[in-house]
């Protein structure tokens, strides 16, 4: 399989001196388009920084990022941004969608930050919508909606531009059981292609059955280890 | 308009109680702004009245005058002295003074009286009712028909009363553009008549009235009239040397600048405050929508956006506002001397902008500042 995503050596810490504290050491790894790659471990175990770094929002004092074949940290801060509007797509934890929009002007955002047009980007947030099946729920304000229903805009909104790379994180932490399940199935069979690839960062072992890889993260350090080993933990 | 600045304008206006409260609070200090400042341009306006509404290119006076209402005697010499300098056309006398009136109904009435050159009638008014030349005619006396002018019981022409134990007929009704600042209504005679029927100090003429025969003929005029120790101005001059007088030898300047400044701190505060209260409430979407790939400048535009709108919303209402509150006063209080000039909008406006601009600054320096880091870490 291409590899998507190719992680080398990245090291992030903060602080100087003898107060630096590293929260990412050394951390190699490859995602391929096509798979669902897990990382998880503990809360603190850098996986949430981990994540920011592969995703372009979080600069590492050390190693490099490619994605794609593009080593996203050469680029400068405008590209960087045009790169993560175009390639790639995130899914929040607390989905971070807009009350004061509706559900469609939602997922339209990140084509809106692309200059669109607006009633274009409408028309192709709600078809979008449709996929996840909220075309119904298109001029409702998220605040209406469930939980598992704003999961799925949050998603939505994600892939509306098309992106290679889909990050969710914790994508079922503020679901129930059901839902995440759902949730996850669905993005297993609507959402993988050949042509993407989906990390998600989350500590709930119910989805695991969802994952091609996992991957562990532990005090900023990571390895990789099998499904089922996990499972019997 | 852009996409990005539709999402702006939908996540301002969208938020009801924070729109509401960062227009009420603009508009307040609009209305404030522009009530003060009107209010002193109302005042500096009525204030030179008489100078407005006689018209007269040069005024001689004595230098001590400030104000037009607080005119000192010349001597007669002096009117002679300036029709002897060679760039006036023309020089006459103004008889300008405080007269009180007996109404037909018996109560008394201050007047301010005009006694106009008796062979010119230079300064006169535009007249409403009547003929200009019945002013020739015995005790004849012209109304101004301004605010003040129901003061003087509504009168019809040929209605009488009595100044100083002189009977007085109406025997004609003007308008002139400008009322005077004091509330009391306004008379025009004839200067001969001003001085017959007024009591007068030695010398009688409140001002001269220049005219000269061209406007480069205007400084050899002033500097003559120096030359005999007597001030000549321009009518501009006069204005700006009244208004002068108020804003700075009277508390009235010095209260509305308080005012004015105070209205600006609360506009700015409530303002400013609410706006980096919404600013604070939507970082996580801010900081969102960076992660998601949005740029600092499309993240400056839209904040800019947002203040620009809700600041010239906040004028537009706080100027409607304000006219309403003068029109609706001005129902009840004929006097009210407020007058919205071109001024005091531009100089609110003025400060709108800089409520903008602070307010925005902030907003703009929180959200550049937000790591989009932040928003994966919760």
């Amino acid at each position: 399989m291409k590899i998507a995503i190719e992680a080398r050596g990245v090291h992030k810490w903060f602080g100087e001196g003898d107060a630096r504290t590293y929260a990412v050491k050394g951390v190699s790894f490859d995602a391929c388009f096509g798979e669902i790659l897990y990382v998880v471990g503990p809360s603190g175990s850098g996986k949430t920084t981990m994540l920011s770094m592969i995703s372009g929002i979080l600069r590492p004092d050390q190693g490099t990022v490619k994605i794609d074949g593009t080593d996203i940290w050469d680029l400068p801060d405008d590209d960087l941004a045009e790169f993560r509007l175009r390639k790639i797509g995130f899914v929040f934890q607390d989905f971070h969608l807009f009350p004061r929009l509706t559900t469609a002007e939602n997922v339209a955002v990140p084509l809106i930050l692309q200059d669109r047009p607006w009633d274009e980007a409408i028309a192709e947030a709600r078809r979008d919508l449709d996929v996840v099946g909220l075309g119904h729920r298109a001029d409702l304000p998220p605040v209406k909606l469930s939980g598992g229903e704003q999961q799925r805009v949050a998603i939505a909104r994600a892939l509306v531009s098309r992106p290679e790379i889909l990050i969710l994180d914790e994508p079922t932490a503020s679901l129930d059981g059901d839902t995440g399940q759902a949730i996850l199935d669905f993005i297993r069979r609507e959402i993988l292609t050949e042509q993407r690839c989906i990390v998600i960062v989350t500590h709930d072992s119910r989805i695991f059955d969802f994952a091609d890889r996992i991957v562990q993260m532990e005090d900023g350090r990571l390895k990789s280890i099998e499904r089922e080993k996990l499972d019997a933990q | 308009m852009p996409g990005t600045l539709r999402i702006a304008y939908k996540l301002l206006v969208n938020d009801r109680a924070k729109y509401g409260a960062l227009l009420v609070g603009i508009t307040f200090a609009v209305f404030l702004m522009i009530e003060m400042t009107s209010l002193f341009s109302g005042v500096l306006s009525r204030s030179s009245a008489t100078v407005r509404n006689i018209g007269a290119s040069i005024w001689v006076m004595d230098p001590a005058v400030q104000t037009v209402a607080n005119s000192i005697p010349l001597p007669d010499y002096v009117l002679d002295e300036v029709r002897s300098i060679p760039g006036v056309a023309f020089a006459v006398p103004l008889y300008s003074g405080s007269a009180l009136l007996k109404l037909s109904d018996g109560t008394y009435q201050a007047a301010n009286v005009l006694g106009l050159d008796d062979t010119s009638l230079f300064g006169r008014p535009a007249l409403l009712d009547g003929k200009i030349e019945d002013v020739f005619a015995e005790n004849g006396f012209i109304a101004v028909k301004d605010s003040e002018f129901y003061k003087l019981g509504n009168p019809k022409i040929g209605a009488e009363f009595e100044i100083n134990d002189n009977r007085g007929v109406i025997v004609g009704l003007a308008k002139v553009a400008s009322s005077g600042l004091f509330g009391v209504p306004t008379l025009y005679t004839t200067y001969s008549r001003a001085l017959q029927y007024i009591p007068s100090l030695r010398f009688t003429s409140s001002y001269l009235l220049v005219e000269p025969k061209s406007p480069a003929d205007i400084p050899a005029i002033k500097a003559r009239v120096a030359a005999i120790g007597y001030l000549a101005l321009t009518k501009d001059e006069f204005i700006a040397q009244i208004s002068k007088f108020y804003k700075f030898h009277t508390g009235i300047g010095t209260n509305m600048l308080i005012m004015t400044t105070i209205s600006f701190i609360i506009g700015l505060s409530i303002s400013g405050q609410t706006f980096y209260t919404f600013i604070l409430e939507n970082i996580e979407k801010f900081g969102a929508l960076k992660a998601i790939g949005a740029k600092g400048r499309d993240l400056v535009m839209m904040i800019l956006f947002q203040a620009g709108f809700v600041s010239l919303t906040g004028f537009g209402l706080g100027v409607g506002l304000c006219a309403l509150a003068i029109w609706t006063a001005r129902l009840y209080l004929p006097d009210y001397a407020a007058i919205i000039t071109w001024l005091n909008l531009v100089l609110a406006f003025l400060m709108v902008l800089i409520i903008a601009g602070a307010s925005s600054y902030f907003g703009v320096h929180k959200v550049l500042t937000i790591e989009p880091f932040d928003i994966f870490r919760g």
